[in-house]
């Protein structure tokens, strides 16, 4: 695992056209993001962050601007293009998890490698599954629909759905909007977890306690970036779940 | 992109709305259920015709004399008596690749056995005719070519005229009294049934050209001649030959019309086949309406399950399917569907085809090729009714898609 720069934007900008008027979200915005960097992208809605985020998600392209992923520039590729980068080296989680209805944890989990250049056997296919699951703490419900799983657990089958395809990049957007405070700190103890083992994650948020599991907080206003600092005083999802009492009420 | 799950992606997607993917089959089960049934109608009806078309022989030409004017009255074709013995002899002689001629007079009169009597038709041919028609003998044995150069007393019987007049009893070797002339009965012709224009075939008497203008009927001249040729490719050549050789004999100068009408028992097949073919296009026309129908309402579903799964396309976008994943996966949906329907509406236009040739007595004919046709057809009506709804589909807007309510 080389630790060079993952991601860099040289001057992005994103101009949305809704009949005649033109609306700038994103107005010229530089950033170098490294690898096993942990950033937590905040603002205000209509700051400018969800399209910035769609836009390092490789689902949308820059008005004008470059953007770089893994030294490869990737603004100007075309729809196809994206979506194999998607596919091969980032890796989604949502606020409203996303799930397939009626469709098992595991195959949800194993959606991406549907779509995936490598081919895997049916039983190959299943043991990866299997194995994410598993890491993300869901051995034993891979049978379950996401209508018999609790919030939390959505969201790590979502997670677990992320990393099947081993991702550089794991693009996390409100993860925890939807899910109460200890559960929102048990997701933040996955994030952490892999974060440590050298997964770069982003992930964008309103709240300050959730940015606070972040190793750096990019903040946004106006469609651009306003503050860019290390988290100082850091949380520690791991220890906070240990002691249960603290975990109840986080910070 | 892996094929065998998008095949389960698809049969699940449509056994999650079972009742809504059962309505919109219905439509296409329905739509080749009527293709089916109607060409199979159609298809009958033509076989029918056809085949009793072949039975006034195979490759045969039919020759009849002009019509003639006297004192300003026009007869029918037939009429003009301008087809003599020595025509039809010069036929046999002159015109390359002919297996059977038979002069041909026709007459109706009484005939009488015993003390029965019956109003038939009476038929002078020569010994060729049982062959040119296929129409082998029940009983007994046909008069020969010796028994027309002599004009002897003799004929075969049809059927029904055997019935009439003898029942029950074996009329070969027996007298019937012909315009009051002995013919001994030589054979009974095996029953053919009704002709095309609905006459009874086996009623009946068939004697040699010679006795019948002689002995019954009087003239010199024929009202036809039945040439066959022995083959199917040598036939329009023989008409042509035939034509000028004729025109020859009658001495008819360029520019008049012929005296005489030459008919190829192919020509006299397609005009009596066109009523069928038409009504079979038409009936299958209608019927295509339906599968047109069918089709629309699979669109429409398809577009419904557009709309209700943007989030999921959304989704599948975000983790890497391409436009052509979201387009594939939705067509094959579709076109199982469709493809689905066809089958069932294959088997149902099957079973109501028996069915109508069971309790209305009409003739049916289902051909593998119609079965074929119909199955791709629904195959392709669902490709191309699902492809509008897919299309819109794989270009959805990732961003717009998982944001979608």
């Amino acid at each position: 695992m080389n630790n060079g720069t993952l991601v860099r934007l040289v001057d992005v900008h994103k101009v949305y056209r809704t009949g005649e008027m033109e609306v700038a979200a994103v107005r010229g915005v530089s950033l170098e993001i490294k690898r096993g960097e942990f950033v937590a992208l905040m603002g205000a809605s209509g700051s400018g962050k969800s399209t910035l985020m769609n836009i390092l998600g490789c689902l949308d392209r820059p008005s004008c601007g470059q953007y770089f992923l893994d030294n490869a520039d990737v603004s100007g590729l075309d729809r196809d293009q994206l979506a194999e980068i998607r596919n091969r080296k980032l890796g989604f989680v949502f606020q409203s998890f996303n799930l397939l209805a009626r469709t098992s944890a595991r195959e949800n989990a194993e959606l991406p490698l549907v779509y995936s250049a490598q081919r895997l056997s049916n039983t190959q296919l299943r043991e990866k599954a299997d194995r994410v699951l598993a890491s993300v703490g869901l051995a034993g419900r891979e049978d379950h629909f996401p209508s018999q799983l609790s919030g939390g657990q959505q969201q790590r089958v979502a997670i677990a759905r992320a990393l099947i395809n081993e991702p550089e990049m794991l693009l996390a957007d409100e993860p925890t909007g939807n899910l109460d405070s200890r559960t929102s700190v048990e997701i933040m103890a996955i994030f952490q977890q892999l974060n440590e083992r050298g997964i770069t994650v982003i992930m964008v948020t309103h709240e300050q306690d959730i940015a606070a599991y972040a190793k750096r907080n990019v903040i946004m206003r106006d469609g651009l970036i306003r503050d860019d600092r290390l988290v100082t005083r850091r949380s520690e999802a791991k220890a906070q779940l240990q002691n249960g009492r603290e975990a109840a009420e986080p910070i | 992109m892996r094929i065998t799950p998008t095949f389960n992606v698809a049969y699940r997607a449509l056994r999650r709305n079972k009742m809504r993917s059962v309505l919109t089959a219905l439509g296409i089960i329905i739509g080749v259920g009527a293709v089916i049934a109607m060409v199979g109608i159609g298809n009958g009806a033509k076989a029918q015709v056809e085949a009793q078309i072949a039975s006034l022989g195979e490759n045969v030409i039919l020759i009849f004399s002009g019509s003639t004017t006297s004192s300003g009255i026009r007869t029918g074709w037939g009429g003009a008596g301008t087809l003599k013995i020595e025509d039809a002899e010069a036929i046999r002689r002159e015109v390359p690749g002919v297996i059977g001629v038979s002069e041909e007079v026709v007459s109706t009169t009484q005939v009488a056995a015993g003390n029965q009597n019956w109003f038939t038709r009476i038929y002078g041919e020569s010994a060729d005719y049982f062959d040119i028609r296929q129409w082998p003998l029940a009983d007994g044995a046909p008069f020969t070519p010796q028994d027309a150069r002599s004009a002897n007393k003799v004929c075969v019987i049809g059927r029904t005229t055997a019935t009439q007049i003898y029942g029950n009893e074996n009329p070969i070797g027996q007298i019937l009294r012909i315009k009051n002339v002995p013919f001994t009965i030589l054979g009974v012709l095996t029953p053919k049934g009704l002709s095309p224009q609905g006459v009874d075939q086996d009623d009946i008497v068939v004697m040699p050209y010679t006795s019948a203008m002689k002995r019954v009927i009087g003239g010199t001249t024929l009202r036809n001649i039945n040439v066959q040729i022995g083959d199917p490719r040598q036939i329009e050549a023989a008409q042509q030959q035939i034509i000028s050789l004729l025109r020859q004999r009658h001495n008819i100068r360029p520019g008049r019309d012929d005296d005489f009408t030459v008919r190829t028992q192919q020509e006299i097949a397609e005009a009596a086949t066109a009523t069928s073919r038409v009504m079979t296009v038409l009936l299958g026309a209608i019927a295509g309406v339906s599968l047109l129908v069918g089709g629309i309402g699979i669109m429409n579903i398809m577009l419904v399950s557009v709309t209700e799964r943007t989030r999921e396309i959304g989704v599948r976008m975000a983790v890497g399917a391409r436009g052509n994943d979201i387009l594939t996966q939705f067509l094959i949906e579709a076109v199982t569907l469709s493809s689905v329907g066809g089958v069932i509406g294959i088997l149902c236009g099957i079973a109501a085809s028996r069915v109508l040739s069971i309790y209305a007595n009409w003739p049916t004919l289902i051909s593998i090729s119609s079965i074929a046709i119909a199955f791709l057809f629904s195959a392709a009506v669902g490709v191309f009714f699902g492809f509008y709804p897919a299309r819109k589909a794989a270009q959805l807007d990732p961003i717009e898609a998982l944001r979608y309510e």
